[in-house]
């Protein structure tokens, strides 16, 4: 067994990596309950891309034949319905655990220099995420598939002068159909994983690379002992292995939970009317994306004018990605930040929610309104911060680690 | 770090209930993948047992049905090739059919329920062509014998009862679907006869 | 603070989404059993001899039904299967849907899913509230489906079923206020009967969106319990571990 690590060692650097990312990899040791979500969106990830796999093997990309194919999955397929589930579920838990992982990232300045790059990456997973879903969720071929997929691309008609021309050649017919299905399934199940996969690589190398943050936002590289490991850092194996695998099951009962009890997620996770096959001749309705686009749908959908919205909604997202520049403190956690910002973070949330809740109900006159205002609170969030993070009262830093 | 001292032993245990654990939820979970690959009930629908209606078919005709995709030969053997069937034992490899290639109520000379009707998979044992049929032109290939099958791919020969000569490529019979005779008339292919 | 703020909202807000979602209808509850397969029974055979003849169930097997209900595979093909067709074929009949779409303007759609997409109780509610409407096709129309493009096809079994109007006097005025359905009493089965039948049928329609539901939870316990056992040992495991680190 040594003479065949050592055999691999001389060729490829197996233990090296397996020391630098892994079992030497020194990790904070006061990471509390929200750094379970970095691990567990890995976990659901492995989840997507397995069952996916296995849900290409019956499914059937035409617009003629995807709605008997994913019935034929539930009905006919062995344990077709199971893995339809876990895929379907899956996708609703990918976003809580991203959303709650960036949550983590706010709270705590993980977007702080040195951590720039990683956000970046972070930000562009959450972006090929969206893509991804939506373009999986046109495979059932369904009513909400369909006129989810028809409004969605509908908003790229906004756009000046290429408008019409751009959502033409996206759909590549005059309405959604058949060719619309075959290109976004190609990027669903080929493409856009393979992306993805590769950003979340370069988001853990990144991370290895400038280290973790923690709770309380100092650097554990700051304090080395004689052999420069840091004072305030554990090994991640074997201490945030077993703890993650702890992690792991929590989540893996509520996944659970939902696909054997409530799949359908209270009408939430798989929409009623997708139960329907598409019918380009019959809106259903009442339209609502699914639960995790419905924040930038509700700013989308608060601004009167359409370019504008699409604007708004675009800047929503975009917004996020220069964070790290917007954030000009030097303290990261809100532990030591001042009571200003964890305020402003508050209400970010709040609004973030309440906009999500709107997202999913039909609009009407004070909904609109209330929408406005939160989509007010969410963009005051990142002005505010760029103007008090300056010359911010901060408390002291400890020395070390905190509990 | 604490210098605590550590108790190894219940360390060990705790690792590997936990991977046993684990484990046995690995395996559970691979279940439905590996399920979901055996024939869906569209595919055991779409390979039910079909009927043959066989009270048209002429002596040394032979008919193919479809069954679970393969083709299936149901062949009427005249009588002077029945009697050939016993006296060519000496030139084929599996004269008695001890290869397991039949269901048990077909093992005789003429591989058969009935001796005239001959049902069996029309694929070749060597690598899965369709053998050709040729009835009274067969001694070009074996002398002496008028009826026979011949492998166009690689030469591989069977005699009426699907029985494979020797020095051919294929080693094996040529395999008998499962089947009963309802009526008659009709026989049914993928259900064993009773008993 | 923050935390509890945050677990108010998430717990607040579908209570929210769903009072919006509702229809103007009062729907009435059906209290189905999935659990009871003499009802089931009964639910497919009202099934297939009032919806069968213009509705496919065109993604389900007619055997996948026999063996979920427990129907004998002989009795399904010799009273429930048209014939012609093999008991592994799916529940569709295309010859029919032809003809309908011809004689009412449109194909009678397919009600394999319709339990998911409608809902037991507004399926339960549908067909429980025709009432008889002259100025309509088939002289019918629907509370929770107005001016439905669909006859009153268990008729026989309710009877005529009429609205039932009072007259109040709100502000001073006599208005008509609707009260009720009431049958002319002409049908086969007494109005508790008529509704049990519909929950048959409603049940059946429930298992036919989704025969793997009592299957799937069934399975749930067992793998939440095997869950919470995991759960047992791996924190044990990662207690033990971390005695280094605290």
């Amino acid at each position: 067994m040594k003479a065949l690590i050592s055999w691999i060692d001389d060729r490829i650097p197996m233990t090296k990596t397996w020391e630098k990312h892994i079992s030497k990899y020194p990790a904070p040791k006061n990471f509390n309950f929200w750094y379970f979500f970095g691990s567990l969106a890995m976990l659901v990830l492995v989840n997507q891309l397995l069952t996916g796999i296995w849900l290409t093997m019956h499914y059937n990309p035409t617009a003629e034949g995807a709605f008997a194919s994913v019935e034929y999955i539930m009905r006919d397929v062995p344990w077709g319905w199971l893995l339809r589930y876990m895929h379907s579920t899956g996708a609703s838990a990918f976003f809580v655990v991203v959303y709650l992982h960036m949550y983590r990232g706010l709270i705590y300045g993980s977007y702080q220099k040195p951590r720039e790059l990683l956000w970046l990456f972070g930000m562009l997973i959450f972006l090929v995420l969206m893509a991804e879903a939506f373009m999986g969720y046109i495979l059932p071929w369904g009513q909400m598939s369909y006129w989810g997929a028809q409004v969605i691309i509908s908003l790229f008609g906004a756009i000046p002068v290429i408008g019409d021309d751009l959502t033409l050649w996206i759909r590549g017919d005059y309405v959604v159909s058949g060719a619309t299905l075959n290109r976004f399934f190609a990027l669903h199940v080929v493409a856009l994983p393979l992306v993805l996969v590769m950003l979340v690589f370069l988001h853990i190398i990144a991370l290895h690379e400038v280290g973790s943050n923690n709770p309380d936002g100092i650097e554990i590289k700051k304090n080395k002992d004689a052999n420069g490991w840091p004072k305030d850092g554990i090994p991640f194996h074997p201490y945030y292995s077993v703890k993650d695998i702890v992690g792991v099951v929590g989540f893996l009962f509520f996944f659970c939970f939902v696909i054997f009890f409530m799949p359908d997620g209270g009408g939430y996770f798989l929409e009623k009317p997708n139960f329907e096959i598409a019918n380009p001749l019959k809106t259903p309705e009442h339209i609502a994306p699914v639960w995790y686009f419905t924040p930038f749908y509700a700013i989308l959908r608060a601004i009167p004018d359409k370019l504008g919205g699409v604007i708004m909604m675009g800047l929503s997202i975009l917004v996020l990605f220069i964070l790290p520049w917007l954030d000009r403190c030097k303290v990261k956690s809100w532990r030591y930040r001042s009571m200003l910002h964890r305020l402003n973070i508050a209400q970010f949330i709040v609004c973030f929610i309440i906009l999500g809740v709107l997202g999913v109900l039909p609009p009407t006159e004070g909904r609109t309104l209330l929408a406005q205002i939160t989509t007010f609170g969410y963009f005051a969030f990142f002005v505010l911060l760029w103007f008090y993070s300056k010359n911010e009262a901060t408390k002291p830093l400890p020395e070390r680690l905190t509990k | 770090m604490s210098n605590a001292p550590v108790d190894a032993g219940r360390r060990r245990f705790l690792t590997w209930t936990t991977s046993v654990v684990g484990g046995v939820g690995a395996a559970f979970a691979a279940v439905p993948f590996i399920s979901s690959w055996t024939p869906s009930a569209k595919a055991r629908a779409a390979g039910a047992p079909v009927e043959v209606d066989i009270s048209k078919v002429e002596p040394g005709q032979l008919i193919r049905v479809e069954w679970r995709g393969k083709p299936v030969w149901v062949v009427n053997r005249p009588q002077a090739v029945l009697d050939n069937l016993e006296q060519i034992g000496d030139k084929l490899a599996d004269p008695d059919s001890s290869e397991p290639q039949q269901p048990p109520y077909t093992v005789n000379t003429h591989r058969s329920i009935k001796p005239q009707l001959f049902v069996g998979v029309g694929l070749c044992t060597h690598l899965g062509c369709s053998p050709t049929y040729l009835p009274g032109s067969f001694a070009e290939q074996v002398q002496g014998v008028e009826y026979g099958f011949f492998c166009p791919c690689h030469g591989s020969k069977f005699d009426m009862a699907g029985r494979v000569f020797s020095g051919v490529p294929a080693q094996l019979n040529l395999a008998v679907p499962p089947h009963q005779y309802l009526d008659d008339s009709t026989i049914l292919v993928g259900v064993d006869q009773e008993a | 603070m923050m935390k509890k703020l945050l677990l108010a909202l998430v717990f607040v807000v579908p209570g929210l989404a769903l009072a919006a979602g509702g229809s103007n209808v009062h729907l009435d509850k059906a209290e189905y059993d999935l659990s009871d397969k003499a009802s089931l029974q009964n639910g497919a055979k009202l099934f297939m001899n009032y919806c069968f003849g213009c509705h496919s169930t065109q993604y389900q097997r007619y055997n996948r039904v026999a063996e979920d209900l427990d129907i004998p595979i002989e009795l399904m093909e010799q009273h429930l299967v048209f014939t012609g067709v093999k008991s592994g074929e799916l529940m569709k009949n295309a010859a029919s849907e032809e003809q309908i779409a011809k004689w009412f303007g449109a194909p009678a759609p397919d009600l394999t899913n319709v339990a998911r997409v409608r809902g037991a109780d507004w399926l339960y509610t549908y067909l429980r509230t025709f009432y008889e409407d002259p100025s309509r096709p088939y002289g019918v129309n629907n509370l929770v489906f107005p001016s439905v493009g669909m006859p009153h096809v268990l008729q026989e079994l309710q009877g005529i079923p009429r609205a039932v109007y009072e007259e109040p006097l709100i502000d001073g005025e006599p208005q008509q206020v609707f009260v009720g359905i009431e049958s002319d009493g002409s049908g086969e089965m007494s109005e508790d009967e008529y509704d049990q039948a519909v929950l048959d049928l409603v049940n059946y329609l429930v298992y036919s969106a989704e025969p793997v539901k009592q299957e799937r939870k069934r399975l749930g316990y067992w793998v939440l319990g095997f869950l919470v056992i995991f759960f047992i040992f791996s924190y044990l495991l990662k207690k033990e571990y971390w005695r280094d680190v605290h």
